[in-house]
């Protein structure tokens, strides 16, 4: 049973002392988007609606088989901003949810869709085939992408970006728990923003072209 | 005009059978894709007195089940109840972030415009059990009604 040994299920992405305090504000205040502009006089903060993880020491990257059967990693797509998302196709409510949530934003970015490649991830690769991945993200929008792997690649994956799942059994069959979270890397391939599920596609949307308009450091 | 009669308090009993003691709104299934084998029925449930949805039917799905999805910590948690109550007067929602019907084992592709027979079992706080059956069609895979720009709803977890 594919289960990533996570020490945690929740993402905690303390990079520092600074963040940490921002966060138990945020908790505090029981609002967590909008909070990191609460910085500290003087440093320049970042503007993000989602969760900051500039830096973080995991989601650095993947090494998976897209539905065409090709190797991906994540330097394939130098010069765009990907946003990666963990779920399973037989999920009736958050998948689809996040997926229509991720095509929208492609609409919203109008000519820049382009710029933005959306990536899901299998936790579920003995149903999910190539096949069924491919005809389920034609659904919801032409470019998207989906990988899969074998059961040791996908507890790696999740383990290397801290997101969790976990084979639930219902009745005759099962469902996935998972991470509901999307991640966002810079044009450079680097580690960004987590946006949470309840967030909005203008939140999304928001955070995504931060990161197109960001100057290439 | 005997007969008349008799048939016209046929069709109202039928009328206020179809009615049932709960009132259902808006049910709709998501499609799906070719070989997905499981999708979820939503719509919004109102008991004219207190009452609970205790099972779930349909022709289309080998298993059907009631579940709650919740949000822990950034964490999608999907689980099956037992049964879902229904305080009288107060409309209950089944939609994508809370509560939906699961269907499971699915013998064929749910396709966009498709019209989904699903019954549903009620049972009275007097234990006596009443069967509706509805009609729910088929929105896009993609479907998000009344999503817009609205947060994505997650219900609470409670511990």
């Amino acid at each position: 049973m594919p289960h990533a040994p996570s020490s945690s299920p929740s993402l905690v992405p303390l990079t520092g002392r600074r963040q940490s305090l921002l966060w138990l504000a945020a908790g505090a205040a029981g609002l967590l988007s909008g909070c990191d502009r609460l910085s500290p006089a003087g440093q320049p903060a970042p503007t993000f609606k989602g969760i900051d993880i500039t830096g973080a020491d995991y989601a650095r990257g993947f090494s998976l088989t897209d539905f065409n059967g090709r190797l991906r990693t994540l330097a394939d797509f130098k010069d765009q901003v990907v946003m990666l998302y963990f779920g399973f196709v037989q999920c009736p409510d958050v998948c689809p949810t996040a997926l229509t949530r991720a095509a929208a934003v492609m609409e919203r970015l109008g000519p820049r869709a382009g710029d933005l490649q959306v990536i899901f991830v299998t936790v579920d690769p003995e149903r999910d085939t190539p096949e069924l991945l491919r005809e389920y993200m034609a659904a919801f929008h032409p470019a998207f992408l989906a990988l899969t792997g074998n059961a040791e690649q996908i507890a790696q994956t999740a383990k290397d970006f801290r997101a969790f799942y976990k084979k639930v059994p219902t009745g005759s069959s099962y469902t996935m728990d998972h991470t509901a979270l999307s991640y966002l890397f810079d044009r450079q391939g680097r580690i960004r923003v987590a946006l949470r599920h309840e967030q909005t596609v203008d939140d999304y949307t928001a955070d995504i072209r931060a990161l197109l308009d960001a100057p290439a450091a | 005009m005997k007969h008349l009669i008799s048939i016209a308090l046929i069709a109202a009993s039928a009328g206020a059978l179809a009615q049932s003691s709960v009132e259902i709104k808006d049910p709709w299934v998501r499609a799906t894709v070719a070989q997905q084998k499981a999708t979820g029925a939503f719509m919004q449930l109102t008991a004219k007195a207190d009452s609970k949805l205790v099972e779930a039917k349909s022709p289309v799905a080998g298993v059907v089940e009631i579940h709650e999805m919740a949000m822990d910590n950034n964490v999608m948690k999907m689980r099956q109840i037992p049964g879902l109550a229904l305080p009288a007067g107060k409309a209950v929602e089944l939609k994508p972030g809370g509560y939906h019907v699961m269907l499971l084992d699915l013998k064929a592709q749910v396709k966009e415009g498709d019209v989904v027979p699903v019954t549903l079992v009620f049972e009275g706080k007097d234990g006596k059990r009443e069967t509706v059956e509805i009609k729910a069609p088929a929105k896009p895979l993609a479907a998000m009604p009344a999503m817009a720009n609205k947060p994505a709803p997650a219900a609470e977890h409670k511990h």
